[in-house]
């Protein structure tokens, strides 16, 4: 039987998967899925404690971060929208009109 | 009757107010008329004043008033007070009367000039006389330096009156600057005395002082003394501090005979006299004092031998009795000191304003190579001058002779033998430069343009001839050698001759005991000076033992008999030289070339002053003051500020890369690191 | 156990591969199937309602939209040089290859990696198995959901609201002027 210690050290893979994927990539949309990662990766460890102390805290606490994730894609998506309107690419490199 | 006090400087002050507010606009004849208004109610009002005084019993003899309180700071108190008693009774006298004739006389002489510099002149010379009054009769230091510091203003403003003139500018500036000099002098010492005695009015500070035994080695007492003379320098022209006395001549003439001859410049013998009893307790300083004296009377007299303009030897003149002056309060005659400045303020200003009727006739003439013969031209002028020349030699029964013979009996019987010797040599040489102008410019013939040239250096031409077209506006006379010469008119002859009675009789309130007279302007004095008339005599030399022994008296006789030996010989000398055989003075100084030269060019002093002095000033303040620490340290560091942030911020801008991938690579980082942190 | 792993690794090589391949709408498929395998591991888990919510939400609503997205924007493959030229385009002539943010990103991610194993190795005494029973009626998590967290559920509908709003304005399209810079080549 999977130990709570598994599925920790299962969504911190996943969580490290996410962080990297927000570096390596240059195209937006790929960066906002590796964050969609991160937090299934925070989900799950949520559910495991959860379970581990018999509540159903981590449940709930899931349930709105999934609301969030989505308002928060939906809203992510439409600035993508709007800046590739702007400058045609999805590049991050082409966003720096705030240089310093 | 206290009120009165105030009224005394008050006066001119309204008149100086009044002509410089309206001024322009009143016209030469109000103006000049309010002025001496001014001064002519002040004299009544002090005349008045010392009537009051004289009423008093002779121990009692003080009227003060308080305007009001000035500084009031914890248990520091400076009043703006006014006090009148015997010394300061004798000064405003002097002050007003003598300021008064000048005022007069000036109507006449500054006629040619313009409405509205007519009007100033006498706005500043009004302000003068309130300055010098408030100097007088201040009952604190505070007060008298208020005094004080505003004749050295209207000193330099008079100076410089002809502003344009280049020459009367640096004048003025040198006068302020080196009375300044001395005034650091002077303001020490009131530091001094307020921290050690807890107040600065006179009265308090001569009570204090005789809590302390007179010092023998120099002390605070002796050290306050010094201060205080070091101030006198430079007011009253002694040295080192003299050197802007001459210069002060590029100033109207009545202005040299009021402020560089009868008032101003001796207020310095008058601080002196005002804190004897300070002064008694500091023998070192005193010794200092006639040392100081003495030598800057020889000094001058010398250096008055052989100038050619008629104004610069008077000023040299002056510096030289000044030093006579200095050198009576230095042995601790004080009144004898007093003595002499009130009889030299009537012959000095007589004999100003007879060079200034001189100056007049001849349309700004001041090379006295270029006059000669004017006895014929203008007899008023040349019979007051000769009275005035007679006084200033010391010949006997004029005023000269009893103030000047008193300070010389004085000097001998304390004991400073050398001093007297060297004093009496001064009062030959003084009577040798005197009559040498005396002669040169009333008697012989008048010199042209020609024969002006002589043993001295071309250089000194070129400023006389400046003079001639400049300072006078012009009286339609041509300046060289033109035979006619107006003599004085009546408002300068009127000032003239009543200088000229002055001289005569003003020596006769002092006839000492040795030739029969009871000396009463001592006695007057003597309260001033803290002894209590002829009984009582603590500190001061002169006290009861003169009067009495009759080998002082015919000491006194002795003495006198040699100074007046010594006047007739000096005129002998000059009538020989100046009158009978010129061309054996030119031999003689050509002979003498080279101390000729040194006496011509006043020992270089001004030069050495410039070059050990003035310029090392202008080099620092420029390289190092200016260019190093104003425009390099402080500028530098200012801007070096602005860089210093310019740069730090060029180099915080490298964080902003605009590339949100790397903001979010710096989050991570400090994720990483705070994680980090909670679990070691 | 097995049934763990299984998930456990579809998950890992899913997640993977949508960070390591080119390909935006394989991403987005990857990543479906990532969150299934995800789905099935909150099954194991003995929490249902999660798992469907994971699969309703998520996988059905959520990545749709992404699939959406990436289609309507038809957008050059990264490190391409038709995006490279783009990015040159608006940023300056000579842009480079970023390669400074990827090593120190990998560099980071690393550390934070070791950082959290560390973490967990520390915390020994976790329960190795699970010995509380589950509770995962939806009747029951209905039950604290409405009572005690009823204020942040209300919350949450608002928050959706302005999520709706924003991003309609934020997607509108611009009828005023154009932006300086780059003339869009295509219609959006």
């Amino acid at each position: 039987m999977p130990s709570l210690t598994d599925y920790l050290v299962l969504s911190a893979i996943l969580f490290a998967i996410g962080t990297a994927g927000v570096f390596v990539r240059r195209n937006l949309i790929t960066i906002l899925l590796s964050i969609e990662i991160m937090l299934n990766a925070v989900n799950l460890s949520f559910v495991a404690f959860g379970r581990a102390f018999g509540t159903v805290d981590g449940q709930i606490i899931v349930f709105f971060v999934m609301t969030v994730a989505a308002a928060e894609a939906a809203v992510g998506l439409a600035i993508v929208i709007a800046l590739f309107r702007h400058r045609e690419s999805l590049n991050p490199e082409a966003f720096t009109t705030l240089r310093g | 009757m206290k009120a009165v006090l105030l009224l005394i400087p008050l006066l001119p002050f309204v008149g100086f107010l009044l002509n410089a507010s309206f001024g322009r606009r009143l016209g030469r004849a109000v103006s000049g008329g309010v002025a001496c208004a001014a001064m002519l109610g002040a004299f009544g009002v002090s005349a008045l004043a010392v009537w009051q005084l004289i009423a008093q019993p002779a121990d009692a003899r003080a009227i003060s008033q308080t305007v009001f309180t000035w500084i009031a700071s914890g248990a520091f108190r400076a009043d703006f007070g006014l006090y009148l008693d015997p010394l300061s009774s004798v000064m405003i006298l002097v002050v007003t009367g003598i300021g008064s004739l000048i005022h007069i006389y000036s109507t006449a002489y500054m006629h040619d000039e313009p409405g509205e510099e007519y009007a100033r002149y006498f706005s500043y010379l009004n302000l003068f006389a309130a300055f010098m009054l408030v100097l007088v009769l201040g009952s604190n230091f505070l007060t008298m330096f208020v005094g004080w510091e505003g004749v050295g203003l209207c000193s330099y403003l008079l100076i410089g009156f002809w502003y344009q003139r280049p020459a009367a500018s640096e004048a003025g500036k040198k006068a302020f600057i080196v009375n300044r000099i001395g005034d650091v002098g002077f303001v020490l010492a009131v530091l001094i005395i307020a921290l050690n005695f807890r107040s600065i009015e006179f009265q308090d500070v001569a009570r204090r002082v005789t809590e302390f035994a007179p010092e023998t080695s120099f002390g605070l007492v002796s050290l306050i003394a010094l201060l205080l003379f070091v101030g006198a320098t430079g007011k009253s022209a002694q040295i080192p501090l003299y050197v802007w006395l001459p210069d002060a001549m590029e100033g109207p003439t009545p202005v040299s005979a009021l402020i560089h001859a009868a008032t101003m410049v001796t207020a310095g013998v008058y601080l002196i006299g005002r804190n004897a009893v300070l002064f008694g307790h500091a023998t070192p300083t005193l010794e200092i004092i006639a040392l100081v004296g003495t030598a800057t009377a020889f000094f001058a007299g010398t250096i008055g031998l052989v100038q050619t303009d008629i104004k610069r030897v008077l000023a040299y003149s002056t510096v030289s009795q000044l030093g006579f002056m200095f050198m009576a309060m230095g042995v601790g005659a004080y009144s004898a000191g007093i003595f002499h400045l009130y009889t030299h303020a009537f012959f000095k200003a007589l004999l100003f304003l007879g060079s200034g009727a001189v100056i007049h006739a001849l349309s700004g003439e001041q090379d006295i190579r270029r006059m000669g013969g004017l006895r014929r031209e203008l007899p008023t002028t040349y019979w007051t001058f000769l009275v005035g020349a007679l006084a200033i030699a010391g010949v006997p029964l004029l005023s000269g002779f009893f103030s000047k013979d008193e300070i010389l009996f004085k000097v001998f019987t304390s004991g400073h033998t050398v001093l007297w010797v060297v004093g009496a040599v001064t009062s030959f040489l003084t009577a040798v430069y005197m009559f040498r102008l005396v002669f040169l410019v009333f008697h012989g013939e008048r010199a042209t343009a020609a024969a002006a040239e002589g043993g001295a250096p071309q250089a000194a031409s070129a400023p006389g001839a400046a003079h001639a077209q400049h300072s006078h506006g012009g009286h339609g006379h041509d300046a060289h050698g033109a035979p006619h010469a107006h003599d004085a008119p009546p408002a300068m002859a009127l000032a003239l001759i009543v200088l000229a009675f002055g001289s005569v009789v003003a020596g006769y309130v002092g006839v000492p005991h040795a030739l029969g007279g009871s000396n009463r302007l001592e006695a007057y004095l003597a309260p001033s000076f803290g002894e209590h008339g002829p009984a009582t005599a603590a500190h001061a030399p002169e006290g009861a033992e003169a009067h009495g022994s009759s080998a002082n008296e015919s000491t006194e006789l002795a003495l006198m008999g040699v100074s007046s030996l010594i006047a007739v010989a000096g005129i002998g000398l000059a009538f020989f030289f100046f009158v009978s055989n010129r061309a054996a003075a030119d031999a003689l100084a050509a002979r003498f070339g080279g101390l000729h030269r040194l006496l011509w060019r006043k020992y270089y002093v001004d030069e050495v002053y410039d070059a050990a002095i003035v310029q090392p000033v202008k080099i620092t303040s420029d390289a190092a003051l200016w260019r190093g620490v104003d425009v390099g340290l402080i500028d530098g560091s200012v801007n070096g500020i602005a860089r210093l942030v310019t740069g730090g911020s060029e180099l915080l801008r490298r964080t902003q890369t605009g590339s949100a991938r790397v903001y979010a690579a710096s989050l991570l980082g400090g994720a990483v690191l705070i994680v980090g942190y909670y679990l070691w | 156990m097995v049934a763990f792993y299984c998930f456990a690794s579809i998950a890992v090589v899913a997640s993977l591969l949508v960070v390591a391949q080119r390909n935006p709408v394989y991403s987005v498929l990857l990543l479906i199937a990532s969150f299934g395998a995800l789905s099935g591991l909150y099954v194991l888990l003995e929490a249902p309602f999660a798992a469907v919510t994971q699969i309703i939400v998520y996988a059905g609503a959520i990545m749709v939209l992404f699939l959406f997205v990436v289609m309507l924007l038809n957008a050059p493959h990264e490190d391409t040089e038709e995006d490279l030229d783009r990015v040159r385009r608006v940023s300056g002539a000579a842009t480079r290859l970023q390669r400074g943010p990827l090593w120190f990103g990998a560099l980071l991610t690393a550390a934070f990696t070791v950082e959290l194993v560390w973490a967990l190795g520390r915390e020994a005494t976790l329960v190795s198995a699970f010995t509380r029973p589950a509770v995962s009626s939806v009747a029951a998590i209905g039950a604290v959901l409405f009572t005690e967290f009823a204020f942040a559920f209300e919350v949450t509908s608002v928050l959706i609201l302005v999520a709706i709003v924003g991003a309609v304005v934020l997607a509108r399209r611009e009828t005023r002027e154009r932006s300086p810079g780059v003339r869009p080549t295509g219609k959006v």
